[in-house]
């Protein structure tokens, strides 16, 4: 009986910490989503990268749209230093229309991502994570074959206006990296769209 | 014929001035705080939202019943809009009127929103809507959609 006590006990820890999704330090686990251009992108497919800044984003989310902008700059600025931007959206189409892998397409094509903007179809990947909104940003830095969660939350501190920005949360964090520090503060927070799920 | 005009311009000049103006109070964080911790012996129910947050407009309604069943019972529900300060005219004040919210909305217009999310609870990630309910000392904090029951329980626990 203990033990079913103590088994069940730990069960709920554990399903507590996987639901709770990556703190700085984790390892963040690989995977494979589709892409807008019909070809699956994973991390491994980065072999050269110093790091990945992961962020959660969508089409329909007006957080979301108002960073679209800032996300190309930061991964024309990056990419070539070893810090390319992957962008995933996490949300179920049937929720939000707008977030369709077709719509996601129509937006990169307007908009002129430079980046892979994938799609976590079976909305498997952003629970890993712990990512609750959009934008929710990840920068992970690599160390040996694996990548580890570096920095997470927004990416400045200004949605609103982008000339209003006195804080670059995100590109102080890669900049950390590039000088072989930790990132500070390595977690921030933002208003965001929660993200849209079905009702269980 | 004449007579007709200006009888209608009077109608048009009375009816503008006959219905009440909608006024908004819109601050930013360190104007908003003391909303969070009033300790006046209500029960406080501050509702993060905004306009094109689809699950936050779906919950309004239980927002709305209940600040006019328990108003009269000590609970005051304040709805926190984040939307854009741009959109407040064009936007916000005609959402309130088609949807004659009666409970009191204040525009929170601070985008620093890294300065004060945690200021308003530390389980708080950011995502939206999110409620706060609390008496004095005692809160509680729910991020998601809540029902009317779901919302009743968080208050009738302090009442």
């Amino acid at each position: 009986m203990k033990t079913l006590i103590l088994s069940i006990f730990l069960l709920a820890i554990f399903s507590n910490v996987q639901s709770q999704g990556y703190s700085i330090g984790d390892r963040a686990e690989d995977f494979k989503l589709l892409n807008i251009d019909g070809n699956h992108v994973s991390m491994s497919d980065y072999p050269e990268a110093k790091g990945i800044i992961v962020i959660f984003t969508c089409n329909h989310c007006p957080y979301a749209k108002k960073y679209e902008q800032r996300i190309i700059d930061l991964d024309k600025k990056y990419k070539s230093q070893g810090y390319p931007v992957i962008a995933i959206n996490p949300n179920d189409p049937k929720v939000v229309a707008a977030d369709s892998y077709d719509k996601m397409k129509e937006r990169a094509r307007e908009k002129g991502f430079t980046f892979p903007y994938l799609f976590d179809a079976k909305q498997k990947v952003y629970p890993v994570y712990g990512a609750k909104k959009t934008p929710h940003v990840y920068l992970l830095k690599k160390s040996g074959n694996d990548f580890h969660v570096a920095y997470i939350g927004a990416i400045d501190n200004n949605y609103s206006d982008a000339d209003k920005v006195t804080e670059k949360y995100l590109e102080n964090a890669i900049e950390a990296l590039q000088e072989n520090k930790n990132p500070d503060p390595a977690v921030t927070k933002a208003i965001g769209c929660s993200i849209k799920t079905r009702k269980k | 014929m004449k007579i007709y005009y200006k009888l209608l311009i009077i109608l048009f000049l009375f009816s503008f001035s006959a219905s009440p103006k909608l006024e908004i109070k819109i601050l930013n964080f360190d104007q908003f705080k003391s909303y969070l911790h009033k300790d006046d012996g209500q029960v406080y129910v501050i509702n993060f939202w905004a306009t094109w947050c689809k699950p936050c407009v779906e919950e309004l309604p239980a927002f709305e019943k209940l600040n006019a069943e328990y108003r009269q019972n000590g609970v005051k529900v304040i709805l926190v809009s984040l939307d854009e300060i741009e959109l407040v005219e064009t936007k916000l004040k005609s959402f309130i009127s088609k949807k004659g919210l009666k409970s009191e909305v204040i525009l929170l217009d601070d985008p620093d929103f890294n300065s004060w999310i945690n200021q308003v609870n530390l389980k708080w990630t950011g995502a939206i809507p999110a409620t706060l309910v609390y008496k004095g000392k005692n809160s509680s904090f729910h991020e998601g959609s809540l029902d009317y029951k779901q919302l009743l329980k968080m208050v009738k626990s302090k009442l």
